[in-house]
């Protein structure tokens, strides 16, 4: 619940996700309800099938809930059109995927650059913040490598450069360490726990529960339901 | 983002995978190639046919044979055997015909002409001694046959420079021709002259014949009464329409025909001539206008084909970059992009294959070598915007795809 003075970055009400194959309705969502404070550390953790895909996917702006109300650094999201979302995805959230999803045989920092040719930032800032963030991310010296020149810790150390550099409200991980070997894991999340020092608010969805000890919330999600919202006393 | 970025980027897509680019772009090479080709040894068809009409002057007439237009249906030019030597001396010896200057009666066909173990194959003209000062023929070296030539039926030729070469080899003198002797067909003749070098190609060049008395082509030769066509000289250009009424009720009288819509023979200026030739180059031109749209159609076809496999193969990419802030305006612009790219680089190497065929065409049939610059406007715009109209479906098609969709695409 929101504290006076905590600014809140995330307000998602009765969020509910209906599936229609054919006749068959599937309930993905069912009247989810939180809020995320700026700064905060959220881990979204659920098994398989629980419905944490479609929140994060919700949360992203890359999908619309089919009803309810989603309120994202104060502005409603649940209506917005192609666009408009596709605005919101660039300038608020800085997304870090599962399979870092980054564009092939290209330099990490053209990668990183990308969000911020879509915001239309002047190329010479463009350039400077990237290599800020890559530096950030200790990749000052694969900055003219392409990506399958790396390995996978650090294509995903890429991806969170390219998160950081449009400054979003927040950090939108979606299982960061699911294909990454446990020592590169720890390397990402100590990134993580470093961002979030430095005030970036982090959702991050997974099902590993070791994974989900770092942040400092851990909301659980079972069959398309909020069951337990913990913070943690870090 | 702007069309620069986009443009190097695009660029860059298309590099990675140069083969199918390549084979992409082929079908518009082809196709513009071969607009440009075709249409540029069109225009110099055209330019070397006009120049040979207006060499012609202003002031002759054409006598053929043949139909008149009947209905729709046309006879044959050329093909009629109803003007004779006759029908020249009686219009030559006509004083009452004030307007004709000189008449020419010719009779011309091909023939294989031998010298020694050397041949080739050129226009014989059986003409009358003026014939080759009122055309403007110089006889270069030796002579020109007389009359009494013509009256005797005698076996003489006068050649062309080319004819020189082709029978002589590429070192001949025209001194070293005179009084030797040729086959034309199954007779020998006597060469009494060699022409100036005048130049000229295609289909009349007239460095490329061989002049014998009229008499002697039809009587001897080929075995004929009739003439090919009867060329006459008019005192000036005013006095056009007065020739060839004259010429034409002369010889209806001669023929025993009332009706001049039946005539057996044609009266035809430079004009005339000027007009048939643009018409029929124009159907040409249309027709294979029309073959080289299909081809670029195909081509067309092709883009649109690859650019699909394009957007289906890179459906994560393009989810990803939605996912990243691209707007639907942006993804349809790259892809568009890159479709136009294809269609314009391949426009261009078209036209550079267009041009290198027209100029091997030209040097080896020694014609005119002419660009058709209107042709690779055309090609230009043409490939531009067939770019855009078969990129537009799969960009379109790219733009619509859900981010979702595409990221977890695999």
């Amino acid at each position: 619940m929101k504290t006076k003075g905590e600014k809140s970055i995330i307000e998602i009400k009765n969020i509910c996700k209906v599936y229609k194959v054919g006749e068959v309705e599937t309930i993905a969502l069912d009247k989810v309800s939180f809020s995320i404070a700026k700064g905060e550390y959220v881990a979204i953790m659920g098994p398989s099938g629980s419905g944490k895909s479609t929140l994060m996917h919700i949360l992203g702006g890359l999908d619309q809930p089919t009803t309810g109300i989603y309120k994202l650094d104060g502005q409603n999201v649940e209506a917005m059109t192609g666009d408009e979302l596709a605005e919101i995805r660039n300038k608020k959230i800085g997304f870090v995927f599962q399979a870092y999803n980054l564009l092939a045989r290209t330099s990490s920092l053209k990668n990183v650059m990308l969000p911020m040719r879509y915001g239309d930032v002047p190329v010479t800032e463009c350039k400077e913040r990237a290599i800020k963030y890559l530096t950030l991310v200790g990749l000052q010296d694969r900055i003219y490598h392409l990506t399958n020149q790396l390995s996978g810790g650090q294509q995903q150390r890429v991806a969170i450069a390219r998160a950081l550099s449009m400054n979003p409200a927040m950090i939108l991980a979606d299982e960061p360490t699911g294909n990454i070997a446990s020592a590169q894991a720890e390397e990402i999340m100590d990134i993580f726990a470093k961002l979030n020092k430095e005030g970036h608010t982090i959702v991050m969805i997974t099902h590993e529960s070791d994974i989900a000890e770092h942040a400092k919330r851990i909301i659980t999600i079972r069959d398309g339901r909020l069951i337990s919202d913990k913070r943690s006393g870090k | 983002m702007n069309y620069k970025e986009l443009f190097s980027e695009s660029i860059g897509t298309l590099l990675l995978n140069k083969m199918r680019t390549g084979l992409a772009m082929l079908g518009i090479v082809i196709g513009i190639g071969s607009v440009i080709a075709l249409l540029s040894i069109g225009e110099a068809s055209t330019k070397s046919i006009t120049a040979q009409i207006q060499a012609l002057g202003a002031n002759i007439l054409t006598v053929s044979p043949g139909a008149q237009r009947s209905g729709l249906v046309r006879g044959a030019q050329g093909g009629g055997t109803t003007l004779t030597y006759d029908d020249a001396k009686a219009l030559s010896s006509d004083k009452t015909l004030t307007a004709l200057k000189t008449v020419l009666p010719v009779y011309n066909a091909r023939s294989q002409v031998v010298y020694q173990d050397a041949n080739t194959n050129t226009q014989i003209y059986g003409v009358t001694p003026e014939y080759l000062g009122a055309r403007n023929i110089k006889v270069a070296t030796g002579g020109n046959f007389s009359e009494n030539d013509l009256n005797a039926n005698t076996n003489v030729a006068i050649i062309g420079p080319t004819v020189l070469t082709d029978l002589w080899g590429e070192s001949a003198t025209a001194t070293g021709a005179i009084g030797q002797m040729i086959r034309i067909g199954a007779l020998n003749f006597n060469v009494i002259g060699v022409t100036e070098v005048k130049g000229g190609s295609g289909m009349s060049n007239q460095d490329d014949m061989i002049y014998i008395p009229l008499t002697t082509a039809q009587k001897k030769l080929y075995g004929v009464k009739y003439l090919s066509s009867i060329i006459v000289e008019t005192t000036g250009e005013s006095v056009m329409t007065q020739a060839m009424n004259q010429i034409g009720y002369t010889l209806l009288e001669r023929h025993h025909i009332k009706d001049t819509t039946k005539a057996d023979f044609q009266i035809r200026n430079q004009q005339d001539m000027l007009n048939t030739v643009s018409s029929v180059t124009g159907t040409l031109t249309s027709l294979l206008s029309g073959v080289a749209a299909i081809s670029l159609l195909v081509g067309g076809i092709g883009i649109m084909n690859i650019m699909l496999v394009t957007v289906t193969e890179r459906t994560r990419e393009i989810g990803l970059r939605k996912a990243l802030g691209a707007k639907d305006k942006l993804i349809i612009t790259q892809f568009l992009m890159e479709a136009v790219i294809l269609t314009f680089v391949g426009g261009l190497i078209g036209i550079v294959v267009g041009i290198i065929l027209a100029y091997i065409y030209a040097t080896s049939t020694s014609g005119l070598f002419v660009v058709s610059l209107s042709a690779v406007f055309l090609a230009f715009a043409v490939s531009t915007i067939i770019g855009i109209i078969f990129g537009w479906y799969p960009a379109r098609k790219a733009a619509s795809l859900q981010p979702i969709e595409a990221l977890r695409y695999e």
